[in-house]
């Protein structure tokens, strides 16, 4: 539940951030140009701040001088105005504050929700060369933490830390107006306070960050321990494990132990320099009173000033360390922003007319890295309506070919081309939306079977779905499910099983109708009866396309027009499954070998 | 709420941790009571009396109580927070024991991300509760009666204006969060959802773009932010219907108590140090209330959470060691099946019904079936995964619930149909029932299943790591290892549950070969269960399995002769030749 007001317990995060930011004032104009689009609405936030801030800085300023110079004096009547006076003040401040919710956070909302879209959109937008890069899943998890990080910062703190500055900023004024001496004297404390608190978070980074690695380490050990529980009892290991679970465990315990001595001790210092700038306000105070440099009501008004003051101090400390760890995730949130794309449509590029499907690799290099040699001088020709299956050891270049065809990286060297047009030609849409693909792990996207199965399609009428589904035997199973194609999959949804999830992706694959389509086969096991089927709808989609299949079933391989064999970059067999064998080479060898461990 | 109350006998075990936070807390209610105290005292007695001593006295009196007062707070909060995470620390021990332990039929029906959630995220809402919110409770309790009490003793007529507020922020409190429950719930909600499409398109990226969908994606992406910014504007007004209305509830008792009591020391009959004393008081009324309404959701969300972790606590063991069970290690072979049925719970039709069957000592039994049909259960009741529902099973005419189930265990040794691989070394995983075998009896067994020579090509060797962030090896490798873990074992009988399914072909029959030789030497019984007939030949006996009964046994030879089935299933896998077998 998010907390509207920050509860007054310290949470042990607040002084203790993640990742120290670089310091970057651009980082900070960037998002501030966020802001621009509000441009209208930010005055009357900003007043609304600003009347909201200063009547709770006025309030005590006034008190401390009813104090001094009308229950002092015995005047009633002004005693009796000035709270008539507060009264007013303060229903004004509240107005004020209540507007000041309502705007500040409406900008801060769709700030933030303009930061998500431009995640998502720059998301879309990157080529798939991106996220095959390994540190890329990463960095995305800890992209959706940072938003929240972020939200924290901002979100929730920013009216509290604008309201908190200018009663600060209030207070130090009426300070040193009232006397620049005694003033001064509170005001000595402030940077000491700054210092400490600096020297708590550097202090508490360094506990926590042992706390974040031996929850990390249990809550990997969880994670295995119960996803193998029939492994443990079945192997006898269950004490064994329960060990060394209770090791990792205490482990944490200790460590978060030790870390809350530092955030435990923070709050007190801070609390004892707070008081002993009272005890010296006191005696400095007292003795300026007892000398009669100064009058009993100004030493009483500074004693209210002494307290209304740190609270802010603390809270502003506490957020500079809080801003750090959000100004790190907008740091990388804006490098994701200016990541290159560096595969977009050809200014050109025109859209890809309807296709027969003929598709040549006409002297292909490419690499992932500069200098990489995964694919080397390929040529193939497959014509209209052939098949290809594509063999041979894991990181040969099989997926590889397929990258290229779908244009998800551009070659090196020499050219794909799709009925004789180059795919840098064509919009990346127009390609791709006559190329049919179905991966080996089926992935379903959260929302009903139809929609699913629509996913290439998505204003395809029920009748159409169904008959994709029907071709890919799925519409019997999908009939059976509780709101037949309406029932919702994913996380919250139903879940299918693996061979379930093969038959909706190929029918997703037979709903777009494609003249080229490229399967990958799934290696893992499916029951047979699902096999079954899955061979069957894969058997009818291949009909009549140009295909290509990266193939562990022999009887896949053996259908294929041509079978191309493919080792370290380069096509060392080709040909039909009878003519590989008969040829005795590497094929022949795979094929008694190889062709069922491949994954 | 009675699952929080378990919670709270927890704390019985830290004790004295327990007292020492409470008395702390109490302690620092004190000395925070204390303080406007002083003020009262160097104001009236020492300022207004220009009595410089009073006030040097008072000053170092402050100092010496702050000084209390930040050991009090340290003492309570270090403490509070080591009982949390020893809280923490029980609860997780006891549910992953439990979850060590449950039964394959609990296993069968929970979903791992669920579990996880409870040992992990359930847990840390419990500790929160523990170190944060009982004592923000207490806390707010304690300040309350304490503050109260004084100011009643002070000044009786300011102090009950003074307390009004108390019920009155108490009640915009409970208004807030009781109308509002379900609103921030729904933000959870779409942003959880949010996040969720966010994650699909970054695990579907290939997807998404083969099928040049990014439009759609786009547009549904932000259609769920801008609702999600719609449910956040709704709470910002039931924030600023609440909050603004609290504070000035605040901001007003304050000036009825400058004015009245204000009016009370121009009449004489209040000093100005009780004045000045009084209000600072004040800040300790609303403060409390505000905590008290911050912890309810907590405490709400905590007492859900523990409900939840005990729900595995006091899940039933199904499958325990019976009085006076037998250990097992004596093995002579004869394994009876006497009209054994087995329904899985929560199932509807049986998956075996009344299966019988006697094994020879020494007896190769291959087990057959479609999947589905129950083969791979029969073994699985052999060594009590599961008990059966009628009927007995025995081993040397002692029934299998009759012995200690470590025993039985440790002597029947399994491969399973779906290979798991721990994060680790390859020797560590070999040596996964045996932690302490030598590298010697790890290669042994490794050779036996032929994957010697693939660890020896590593280049780290049986030290290579693999799992989830180690080498990825093939499914047909990871049998390998798999087969090599079971061989480790002091296994006495031996179960090879199609466990050389993603092996090519000449490699499956060559460690076929090997383990019928190891079957028949050091095994008092084998079992072999398959789909497919070419790898169960050389069996001495088939049991055919079919829609959960025996539907025929005799060697390869008799069934040809004698079961239809058994023909039909033979040809029709004869004419799909399957070298490169996958399923």
């Amino acid at each position: 539940m998010p907390a509207p007001v920050a509860p007054e317990h310290t949470d042990s995060e607040h002084i203790a951030p993640e990742p120290k930011a670089a310091k970057s004032p651009s980082t900070v104009k960037r998002f501030l140009a966020y802001l621009k689009p509000y441009r209208n609405d930010l005055p009357i936030a900003i007043g609304a701040v600003i009347i909201g801030a200063s009547t709770q800085a006025i309030g005590p300023f006034l008190i401390g001088w009813s104090i001094d110079n009308l229950i002092g004096p015995g005047n009633l009547t002004g005693l009796v105005q000035m709270i008539a006076a507060l009264a007013i003040i303060y229903t004004v401040g509240t107005l004020a504050i209540r507007v000041q919710i309502l705007r500040v956070g409406t900008i801060v909302q769709k700030v933030l929700a303009q930061l998500r879209q431009d995640i998502f959109n720059k998301i879309q937008s990157l080529s798939v060369g991106y996220f095959d890069r390994s540190e890329a899943g990463d960095l995305m998890s800890r992209l959706l933490n940072d938003v929240s990080v972020i939200n924290n910062a901002f979100g929730q703190s920013i009216p509290q830390i604008l309201g908190n500055t200018f009663s600060l900023i209030g207070i130090i004024i009426a300070m040193l107006l009232i006397n620049f001496q005694l003033g001064l004297l509170s005001n000595l404390v402030v940077p000491i306070m700054i210092i400490t608190t600096s020297i708590f978070s550097r202090w508490a980074r360094a506990r926590f960050r042992v706390t974040r690695q031996t929850i990390g380490e249990l809550s990997s050990l969880i994670e295995e321990d119960i996803s193998s529980v029939k492994e443990a009892q079945a192997f006898n290991r269950v004490d064994y494990n329960i060990e060394a679970f209770d090791a990792l465990n205490k482990a944490n315990r200790d460590a978060n132990v030790d870390a809350v001595v530092v955030t435990a001790a923070f709050l007190p210092s801070i609390d004892f320099l707070n008081t002993l700038a009272t005890a010296g306000v006191l005696a400095y105070g007292g003795y300026l009173a007892v000398t009669d440099a100064a009058t009993v009501g100004t030493v009483t008004a500074f004693l209210l000033y002494v307290q209304q003051f740190f609270r802010p101090i603390q809270i502003l400390s506490q957020f500079y360390t809080q801003a750090q760890s959000a100004i790190a995730g907008l740091e990388r949130i804006f490098s994701l922003l200016d990541e290159p794309e560096n595969l977009q449509d050809n200014p050109n590029a025109i859209e890809l007319p309807p296709i027969e499907g003929r598709v040549e690799f006409n002297h292909v290099t490419f690499g992932y890295v500069p200098g990489q040699k995964i694919l080397d001088g390929i040529d193939i020709c497959a014509q209209p309506g052939q098949m290809i299956a594509l063999v041979g050891p894991t990181g040969a270049g099989k997926s590889t070919i397929i990258n290229l065809i779908l244009r998800f990286y551009d070659v090196v060297g020499g050219s794909v081309n799709i009925d004789g047009i180059d795919v840098r030609d064509v919009t990346q849409a127009s390609l791709r939306r006559q190329i049919g693909f179905v991966l080996q792990d089926n992935i379903l996207f959260s929302g009903t079977v139809a929609e699913n199965i629509a996913f290439g399609r998505p204003d395809a009428e029920q009748a159409d779905i169904e008959a994709a589904a029907k071709v890919a035997n799925v519409h019997e199973f999908v009939t059976k499910l509780p709101q037949g194609y309406a029932t919702v999959l994913g996380e919250r949804g139903a879940s299918l099983s693996q061979g379930q999830r093969q038959l909706i992706s190929i029918a997703r694959a037979v709903l777009i109708d494609p003249r080229i389509l490229i399967l990958d086969e799934a290696t893992s096991s499916i029951d047979t009866q699902t096999e079954k089927l899955v061979q069957e709808a894969i058997a009818a989609i291949l009909k009549n396309r140009t295909s290509f299949v990266i193939a562990h079933r022999l009887s896949t391989v053996t259908q294929a027009d041509q079978v191309l064999v493919i080792q370290q970059g380069h096509i060392v067999e080709n040909g039909t499954h009878q003519q590989l064998i008969d040829q005795a080479g590497v094929y022949a060898k795979l094929y008694a070998l190889q062709l069922g461990e491949d994954d | 709420m009675n699952a929080l109350k378990r919670v709270i006998k927890i704390l019985r075990s830290y004790l004295w941790l327990a007292v020492g936070a409470t008395i702390s807390l109490l302690l620092l209610t004190g000395a925070n009571a204390l303080t406007p105290q002083l003020f009262r005292r160097g104001i009236d007695e020492g300022i207004a009396q220009k009595n410089l001593d009073v006030v040097l006295a008072t000053g170092a009196m402050m100092v010496g109580v702050a000084i209390a007062r930040g050991l009090f707070n340290f003492g309570q909060s270090y403490w509070a927070e080591s009982v949390s995470q020893g809280v923490a620390y029980t609860l997780r021990a006891q549910v992953f024991r439990k979850i060590e332990t449950l039964s394959f039929s609990y296993h069968d029906q929970a979903q791992t991300s669920q579990l996880l959630t409870r040992i992990t995220s359930d847990i840390e809402q419990i500790r929160t509760f523990v170190g944060t919110s009982l004592l923000q409770v207490v806390s707010a309790i304690a300040t309350l009666t304490t503050i109260a009490t004084i100011l009643l003793i002070m000044n009786w007529q300011l102090a009950l204006i003074s307390l009004t507020a108390i019920p009155l922020a108490g009640v915009l409190l409970y208004r807030f969060f009781g109308q509002n429950r379900p609103l921030f719930a729904q933000v959870q909600q779409k942003l959880g959802d949010l996040n969720e499409v966010l994650r699909e398109n970054l695990l579907g990226v290939r997807v998404v773009k083969a099928f040049a969908r990014e439009p759609v994606e786009l547009q549904r992406y932000t259609q769920m932010n801008s609702s999600l910014v719609s449910v956040y504007l709704k709470t910002l007004t039931a924030i600023r219907n609440t909050f603004p209305f609290i504070f000035l509830l605040s901001n007003l008792i304050t000036i009825t108590v400058i004015g009245y009591g204000g009016a009370q020391v121009i009449d004489n009959t209040f000093t100005l140090g009780e004045l000045v004393a009084f209000n600072a008081y004040l800040l300790f009324i609303v403060q409390p209330v505000l905590l008290i309404g911050f912890a309810a959701p907590v405490i709400a969300q905590a007492a859900a959470s523990a409900e939840r972790v005990y729900e595995i606590i006091d899940a039933p063991i199904e499958i325990i060691n019976r009085p006076n069970a037998a250990s097992f290690n004596r093995c002579g072979g004869r394994i009876t099946f006497e009209n054994v049925s087995f329904r899985y719970p929560g199932a509807t039709e049986p998956a075996l019904e009344n299966v019988s069957f006697e094994t020879k000592p020494h007896e190769l039994i291959a087990i057959l079936g479609m999947t589905g049909s129950g083969k791979s259960t029969v073994v699985n009741l052999l060594q009590r995964f599961y008990d059966v529902s009628e009927g007995a099973i025995r081993i040397d005419g002692r029934d299998v619930r009759d012995f200690e189930l470590e025993s039985l265990r440790s002597h029947i040794g399994i491969v399973f149909q779906e290979t798991t691989l721990f994060s680790g070394t390859i020797q560590e995983n070999i040596a996964y029932a045996k932690p302490n075998s030598s590298l010697a009896e790890v290669i042994a067994v490794a050779k036996t299943a032929h994957i010697h020579e693939f660890v020896e090509g590593l280049p780290a060797g049986y030290d290579t790591v693999v799992g989830e962030r180690g080498v990825g090896l093939s499914g047909g490798q990871k049998q390998r290892i798999a087969i090599a873990r079971t061989l480790l074992t002091d296994y006495k009988i031996l179960i090879l549950d199609d466990s050389t399914s993603a092996v090519d072909a000449q490699t499956a029959a060559q460690i076929q070969s090997d383990l019928d030789r190891i079957m028949r030497e050091r095994t008092c019984n084998a079992f072999v269960i398959a789909q497919r007939i070419s790898t169960i030949q050389s069996a001495d006996r088939i049991l055919l399995i079919h829609e959960g009964k025996l539907a025929a046994q005799g060697t390869h030879q008799e069934l040809m002769r004698t079961s239809v089935l058994y023909g039909a299933i033979l040809e029709s896998q004869m004419k799909q030749p399957a070298l490169a077998a996958v399923s």
